[in-house]
């Protein structure tokens, strides 16, 4: 019996471990995305940032999210962002560039604001409601749960997104065409 | 539920939301600001997620998803716009880029 409480409190030990691990490494990586200034590395922090994310979501449970996570994002969207970076070359501002003005004070306001209006409302919180998680079976998250999920409650949820990716597919054609068409009008002139 | 709380999760949550802001907020590049926006968009994507996993319900995750389906296409968008700006030769810095103010 002993063995069997020492065995969970270890593993609760191991996932602080892992939950702290994570969670510093989304913190830096995320300074790291806002403060580089060449937007390449910015864009490799932000894979970093998503790949620890969904270390995160797996200790909520969520495996299917956390793997659409790094498919989805740290994979197809990032791969894009690289692309067009790559494209555009690694040309941008320094974050403190041009020295401190008024605009510059009130962004650093509004975030410290942002940060310590939910801390605060959190630490009030905290200990009630928020310390006691509902009990889960074991297929929470896991891929079946979701495309049920998908497929009978949230359907209309379902629909709208293909939807919004189809629009988002052609709108990318249509600008890319139109930016083509441009140039060619450009070129013709002179 | 073993480890950190809820409360912890939503913590990271907050700060990642508050980093995307304050490079939305800060930064010149539209570049920079569109991965900023996707800090922030993570950072709500997890407090859903914790949430979900609070209340024991997949709603959130659902949520979750969609919110990742939206972000996919607003970066197609944006980064279509940003790719023609470039080929007019405008100055990629959305402080100068004021032309279409009436």
């Amino acid at each position: 019996m002993s063995s069997l409480v020492l065995a969970a409190s270890a593993g609760n030990v191991l996932t602080w471990v892992v939950w702290f691990g994570a969670a510093l490494a989304c913190v830096a990586s995320g300074i790291a995305v806002v403060s580089f200034s060449n937007p390449f590395y910015s864009a490799l922090a932000l894979i970093g940032n998503l790949a620890s994310l969904a270390v995160l979501y797996l200790l909520l449970s969520a495996e299917f999210v956390a793997a659409a996570q790094v498919l989805v994002y740290a994979g197809a969207v990032m791969v894009m962002f690289l692309f067009v970076i790559a494209y555009l070359g690694g040309r941008a501002d320094a974050p403190w560039a041009g020295g401190p003005s008024l605009h510059r004070f009130a962004a650093v306001g509004a975030a410290v604001a942002i940060l310590v209006e939910v801390l605060v409302v959190l630490g009030l919180k905290a200990g009630g409601e928020l310390s006691h998680p509902a009990r889960i079976s074991g297929d929470f998250g896991s891929p079946a749960e979701i495309g049920r999920l998908f497929l009978t409650d949230h359907l209309l949820a379902f629909e709208i997104t293909s939807v919004v990716l189809l629009i988002a597919a052609v709108g990318g054609v249509v600008l890319g065409s139109h930016a083509r068409r441009l140039q060619a009008e450009e070129a013709g002139l002179e | 539920m073993k480890g950190p709380d809820v409360t912890w999760y939503l913590g990271v949550a907050a700060f990642m939301f508050a980093t995307g802001a304050l490079g939305v907020l800060l930064r010149r590049s539209p570049l920079i600001v569109l991965l900023s926006l996707e800090l922030m968009l993570n950072g709500a994507n997890l407090a859903l997620i914790a949430f979900s996993r609070l209340h024991g319900g997949g709603a959130g995750q659902i949520f979750a998803l969609s919110v990742m389906a939206v972000a996919a296409s607003e970066v197609v968008v944006g980064l279509g716009l940003i790719v023609a700006m470039a080929r007019r030769n405008l100055t990629l810095d959305v402080d100068k880029l004021t032309w279409l103010r009436g």
